[in-house]
């Protein structure tokens, strides 16, 4: 019986070699994952699939699971953790907190003055058209001036080890509860793994949140009240919404909950309406407010925009955002980053064509099958064509797709997302991932939570990371600190701060617990028991 | 707290006493059915489910059976009130509201949930004992966590108020169906048998301790009915609820009760603790009856002051004429 790593070869889709998490070379462990590699590999394969199976039990008895085809299945999380060393995260927060900035600044110009409109670095064509511009968030100020409370920002890495941007994600970035529950789930299943390797944590994320929302509260309010909105159980995030507002301690309210009065937002509470002053929406734009926009939306408040017009509520995120997130804006931001911060891209982004431009469009008409196409609107990987996979059917209609509606499509050179090892039956194999950092703003600093959810996918060679589309998920390790731990030495690398305290005073020490009754007559018994010998003895004696 | 979570958790408390109390009673009935002759299975099948509120028009009452007495009140889904249906609505409520109660208690319900199929298969397979078994388990897992998880705050209340509002009811049906059970209209005198009526309600070994003689009418009337300490007597659960009813709104005018619910409460208390027992004894059906029907009249009261939210709107648009 061999390893868990036998047979693992490192994958070139379409010819390219990509970038493998795990290894720099066949059979070679990169220097931050050699200790990883090892004791996976001393691990016995039947072993992992014990921990295989204690993982689904646990995630399907708490109710993380997700529907798929009517059957309820448990939140795959892939148990081979993904590890990114500190520095090179280092790079990628910094990446993700300048472009939450940049994004920012943005947003405030397009509901607002419109600077970058006047000085014709974003064309107006491109905000006016599209779906997500609100004219209903237009001169909305937020009182701590932040839209983008939470945001998460889709990095790739390609084959050359960089990462490059993929998306911006600033309307509702789900998935952050995830990257909670696996990492518990990891620290039960995989103990031993945590001993040696000192990981940052991600615990922190949901007093972050709070402390941001607290901080976003219209500025008259001395301590506001904070609500979660879902849509309700269906919703396929509902785990998360109910999970944040937990670990918030804050209400988890439905539209039905909430109710608008004079431009004020109050819920019904069984002591009555109790005012809301933060509503962190994990609700689209378009279901918000039936008063504004889709006026058949039965899980909105109508209202609620109204009432954060007048600076009676804050909405987080912001009406509106989908502007800046839009898969065309995409294209612009190393010149909005440009613009704003007067800095260069820490992140790269992925080279993009805008279809709508003559010439590029007849590049990409010319070299669809090296292409990876995008429908502007979609989300959840619906819609994508990845040009080497596509048949000639395929891309014949895309063809004539773009050519009659440019607008709606983007083309993007195709990038060899990196691998990294992931259980494929008993064994390892390599699949293709991406990783979503989250970042949080709260008005003076922008946090990014240390990893992310990495997303992996699961059919041989595809390059959809989405979980709509069947992808998996990866416990994501910021590790600090790449000295080898002196193996069989176990937690003393971890709790340095112990190791640095003065030994305890003896009266400091925590008496013993009191023993009850049943331990004395223990004692009793067997001082009774040695009694009744010697008498028996010396009646022996005695005859 | 938010109205539609405390009503979520009022019925998570009614739903799980309901399942646990349905096995009970079935657990003792099933037992006595397979005794009865067979003459009598029919009749005794008929008021057992009468007693438990539901209506049976598809088969005549001679050809219903223990076993299938014991599929429509334990396994039947489409039964609004089976075990297995107060099971299921138990976790959907509880899905509801999980981030109000404790995740161990959430766990407790949805792991139940997905323990269900295989308990349910086997219960069908002629071992309704195991199934009953598994209930109580998790209902008394559930209580427990309850008990050491939750804050005594309003969330508990609520949750403790559904408990004892369900307790009490299905107490009186236990009680109701011993009655049916002796009375000599149905084919032939049964007593009813008592030590096992309270032993279904975990309450015969309680009860010896307390009388220190085996049950009969009186004393077992009285101790299901009015004892003071016992955590399954009406007078107890009726007694939690209203505490739990003070609680939530202490304050008092200065005559009379405001609240409705309370009030109803209240009132079916004292007249059971200042009756002397024959009395109930002698007008047993009639008095379960008023119990049950005041405990809805308080659930509805309850309702209607605490659980007001309204259900989704739909808002259409006005046609206007610049509009496409």
């Amino acid at each position: 019986m061999g390893d868990l790593f036998e047979g693992y070869t490192l994958a070139r889709p379409y010819g390219r070699p990509a970038w493998d998490e795990m290894f720099e070379a066949e059979g070679i462990p990169r220097a931050a994952t050699q200790m990883l590699h090892d004791a996976l590999q001393a691990l016995p394969p039947d072993e992992f699939e014990a921990r295989c199976a204690a993982r689904d039990r646990s995630f399907t008895d708490r109710g993380i699971t997700f529907q798929l085809s009517g059957e309820e299945r448990p939140f795959p999380l892939d148990l081979i953790p993904r590890i990114i060393s500190a520095n090179e995260w280092a790079l990628v927060a910094a990446g993700v907190a300048q472009r939450v900035r940049a994004l920012e600044a943005l947003l405030s110009d397009l509901y607002g003055p419109g600077r970058i409109l006047e000085d014709r670095v974003l064309p107006r064509r491109l905000v006016t058209s599209s779906a997500h511009f609100h004219r209903a968030a237009w001169g909305i100020e937020p009182p701590n001036g932040v839209r983008v409370h939470v945001a998460g920002i889709d990095v790739v890495r390609g084959g050359d080890g960089r990462f490059y941007v993929l998306e911006d994600n600033i309307r509702c970035p789900s998935g952050v509860s995830y990257v909670i529950e696996n990492r518990r789930m990891m620290a039960r299943i995989f103990p031993e793994l945590f001993a040696s390797h000192r990981v940052e944590s991600v615990q922190g994320y949901p007093a972050k949140l709070l402390e941001a929302l607290r901080a976003s509260a219209p500025s008259a309010v001395a301590d506001p009240t904070v609500v979660v909105m879902t849509p309700g159980v269906y919703n396929s995030a509902f785990f998360e919404h109910s999970f944040l507002a937990r670990q918030m301690g804050v209400e988890l309210v439905e539209g039905r909950d909430l109710v608008c009065r004079s431009g004020r937002v109050y819920m019904r509470t069984v002591d009555g309406e109790e005012r809301v002053d933060v509503i962190y929406r994990r609700v689209d734009d378009d279901f918000l407010d039936p008063l504004h926009f889709r006026s058949d939306s039965i899980v909105g408040c109508p209202g609620v925009v109204n009432a954060a017009r007048a600076g009676n509520v804050t909405i987080a995120n912001a009406v509106g955002n989908g502007v800046a997130d839009d898969k065309l804006t995409y294209t612009y931001m190393p010149d909005i980053i440009r613009y704003y911060l007067n800095e260069e891209p820490l992140l790269p982004n992925v080279a993009t064509y805008r279809l709508e431009d003559p010439d590029q469009l007849a590049h990409v008409l010319d070299h669809l099958d090296e292409l990876v196409l995008k429908p502007v609107a979609g989300s959840g990987g619906y819609g994508i064509l990845i040009g080497p996979q596509a048949t000639e059917l395929q891309l014949a209609h895309a063809r004539h797709q773009i050519a009659t509606d440019p607008r709606s499509w983007t083309a993007q050179q195709l990038v060899a997302l990196s691998t990294s090892p992931t259980r494929v039956g008993d064994r390892l194999a390599p699949r293709h991932l991406d990783l979503r950092p989250f970042a949080i703003n709260d008005g003076k600093d922008i946090w990014v939570l240390p990893g992310g959810l990495t997303r992996v996918a699961l059919p041989q060679g595809s390059l959809v990371v989405n979980s709509s589309q069947g992808g998996g998920s990866k416990d994501t390790w910021i590790t600090v600190g790449s000295d080898p731990a002196p193996t069989g030495i176990h937690f003393a690398t971890r709790s340095v701060s112990d190791a640095d305290s003065p030994p305890r005073e003896a009266s400091e020490r925590a008496v013993r617990p009191e023993a009850g009754p049943a331990w004395d007559e223990r004692e009793r018994h067997h001082q009774q028991q040695q009694q009744q010998q010697q008498q028996q003895q010396q009646r022996i004696r005695a005859c | 707290m938010l109205s539609r979570i405390a009503e979520g958790l009022f019925w998570i408390g009614r739903y799980m006493e309901r399942a646990e109390d349905t096995a009970r009673i079935l657990d003792v009935h099933i037992h006595h059915l397979l005794e009865a002759p067979v003459t009598s299975e029919g009749q005794l099948c008929q008021s057992l489910l009468a007693i438990m509120g539901v209506e049976i028009r598809d088969s005549a009452p001679k050809e219903l059976t223990a076993r299938r007495v014991t599929e429509i009140l334990a396994f039947d889904a489409d039964n609004p009130s089976s075990i297995v249906s107060s099971l299921l609505a138990a976790r959907a409520n509880a899905r509801g509201v999980s981030e109000a109660i404790s995740s161990e208690m959430w766990e407790a319900l949805n792991a139940t949930y997905n323990a269900l199929p295989a308990h349910l298969e086997l219960g069908r397979r002629n071992v309704p004992y195991a199934f009953f078994r598994f209930v109580r388990d998790r209902a008394a897992m559930v209580a427990g966590l309850s008990e050491s998880s939750m804050s005594r705050d309003d969330a508990w209340r609520f949750f403790v108020l559904g408990r004892s509002l369900e307790r009490v009811d299905m107490l009186t049906r236990l009680l109701s169906s011993a009655v049916v059970g002796s009375d000599p209209e149905h084919g032939r005198d049964r007593q009813p048998d008592w030590a096992m009526l309270l032993r279904s309600f975990s309450a015969h070994e309680a009860f010896l301790r307390s009388y220190r003689r085996e049950p009969e009418p009186v004393t077992a009337v009285e101790f299901l009915l009015l004892d003071r300490l016992f955590p399954r007597s009406v007078f107890w659960a009726l007694s939690t609820a209203e505490d739990c009813l003070a609680e939530l709104d202490p304050r008092l005018g200065r005559a009379g009760m405001p609240d409705e619910s309370r009030r109803t409460l209240g009132h079916l208390r004292t007249n059971l603790e200042f009756r002397r027992v024959d009395d109930l004894l002698e007008d047993l059906p009639s008095v379960l009856v008023a119990v049950q029907k005041g405990c809805a009249a308080a659930s509805a009261a309850l309702a209607a002051r605490y659980f007001r939210y309204t259900n989704p709107i739909e808002w259409s648009s006005e046609v206007v004429g610049v509009e496409s």
